[in-house]
């Protein structure tokens, strides 16, 4: 049996197909466990976990803290809002602090590119990157990969989609990568001004017509418009009327297609923006899916983690 | 590992599972109220084989049979280099109400056991529950944990290994094998 090796989760990069095919087996099995009446189990009793949060999420971290609590580990909160960031403490030295209180995990979420990396450097607990800047989210990756096996068996040969705000996701990154481990071909679908150049260097294919895009893919991944990151003085596109109506994923659109591809949203959904109701709330939507699979993806990844700790003196 | 010594026949191993059959059937009636449940991953062929031979003794249904994966509640955790892959838990019947007989080819330190009964617990609460099995490596218990129901005991060394093998699943005839440390 192939085993996960890894002594961090920083990114899909790095990860081998095996490493993904034991995450996903675990997860299958957490996934009946969250299923069961008793939903928890004992094996992370004895560890602490930070979610280190130095920037806003909520379902990521609900879903993180939901995991930790299902594998019975101790968790501790910390977001910037409130934290000595502000008076002006490095990264390194705020959780070395916080490991110096005796933590054993590391769940950082973090506005800059490379955060996780740069920390794994310094400290050796085991670190889970929960999105860094616009670069990776492997676990979000790893859930959305996870979903798909469940619909469809296999991604092998399979046709995927991303579509939107490629330039300010990190999903988009992992999700590439991770999809690609898996076989499956990529496209990436937005304006030309949410598409960063370097994207085409990664083997996927650029398409800008989103019809011509729904009809080639099998599976539709919508990435959520982030509002708060477009452009103050130059925006990058002219408005969200105009995003709707050139890229806004709608039951007309759907309709029109021979088959319509399964579609995933990483949430929180801007509805009326990048997708619209009648095509969020369909029936084979999978998108709570995904939610749900993002407690046991997460269980799994921490559960191989934390496996490697402790495990050496014998 | 040195050459295995055969503990058990194909002859003596059918014998073996015939009486715990019998011992079963004595004790629990047409299984009505009862379910056998195997401990993944080696102790889902007892309870499988057990459950075919019940069948056949009462000549009516097949009692319930289903299969408990404990890595999730194992005290060894973060002791391996390796947490160890789970296996699959099918269990589609509720345990609630029912008495309950937890099947694992080998007894050796009960920590295996131990773990299946907080694996069980986690999925409702069975009005009894008892342990079957085939070998019973007497004197190396770390746990005060007893089965009721005993193939064969042996004494064995720590250092030996029981192997308890299936036909449908290990090849060649059902058997039982000791094996030495080289």
């Amino acid at each position: 049996m192939a085993s996960f090796s890894h002594p961090h989760l920083l990114g899909i990069r790095g990860l081998s197909r095996d490493d993904v095919d034991v995450i996903f087996q675990t997860a299958k099995e957490f996934k009946d466990v969250i299923n069961r009446p008793i939903k928890k189990v004992p094996s992370l009793r004895d560890l602490t976990v930070a979610n280190l949060f130095f920037e806003n999420s909520t379902r990521t971290r609900l879903s993180f803290e939901l995991a930790q609590k299902r594998l019975s580990a101790d968790v501790v909160n910390f977001s910037a809002a409130s934290s000595s960031v502000k008076k002006g403490e490095t990264l390194a030295d705020t959780v070395r602090n916080i490991l110096a209180m005796k933590v054993d995990m590391v769940v950082l979420r973090h506005p800059h590119p490379g955060a996780a990396h740069y920390l794994a450097s310094k400290i050796g607990v085991p670190i889970i990157n929960a999105g860094d800047g616009t670069h990776e989210h492997p676990t979000q990756a790893l859930l959305d990969c996870f979903t798909l096996t469940e619909r469809l068996g296999t991604l092998e040969g399979k046709k995927v989609c991303i579509f939107g705000d490629i330039r300010h996701s990190r999903v988009a990154l992992s999700n590439v990568r991770c999809l690609q481990l898996l076989g499956a071909e990529v496209m990436v679908c937005g304006p030309v001004p949410l598409i960063p150049k370097h994207f085409s260097s990664l083997g996927v294919k650029v398409e800008h017509d989103m019809d011509a895009a729904l009809g080639w893919c099998d599976v539709a991944n919508v990435l959520r418009i982030q509002l708060e990151r477009q452009g103050a003085e130059v925006p990058f596109f002219p408005s969200l009327e105009e995003y709707h109506a050139q890229y806004g994923l709608t039951a007309e659109r759907m309709d029109r297609l021979d088959s319509a591809p399964i579609v995933l949203h990483p949430g929180p959904m801007n509805r009326g923006v990048e997708i619209a109701s009648e095509v969020a709330d369909r029936e084979d939507a999978i998108i709570l899916d995904q939610v749900e699979n993002g407690v046991a993806v997460r269980m799994a990844v921490l559960y191989l983690l934390a496996g490697r700790l402790g495990g050496s003196e014998d | 590992m040195g050459p295995a010594k055969l503990l058990i026949n194909p002859l003596q191993f059918r014998l073996t599972l015939d009486r715990l059959a019998h011992q079963l059937v004595e004790e629990h009636g047409d299984f009505s109220e009862s379910a056998l449940i195997g401990v993944q991953p080696r102790g889902i062929h007892l309870a499988s084989r057990l459950s075919t031979r019940i069948q056949e003794i009462l000549g009516g249904t097949r009692p319930r049979c289903g299969e408990l994966d404990i890595t999730f509640f194992r005290d060894d955790f973060r002791r391996r280099g390796q947490p160890l892959q789970a296996a699959a838990t099918n269990l589609n019947f509720t345990v609630e109400e029912l008495r309950v007989v937890v099947v694992d080819d080998v007894l050796y330190t009960g920590r295996t056991i131990r773990a299946a009964m907080d694996a069980l617990l986690a999925h409702g609460r069975p009005t009894t529950m008892e342990l079957a099995v085939l070998i019973d490596r007497r004197f190396s218990r770390e746990l005060p944990i007893e089965a009721k129901y005993v193939g064969r005991s042996v004494d064995s060394l720590d250092s030996q290994r029981v192997k308890v093998l299936w036909s449908d699943h290990d090849g060649g005839e059902d058997r039982v094998e000791l094996s030495n440390p080289t």
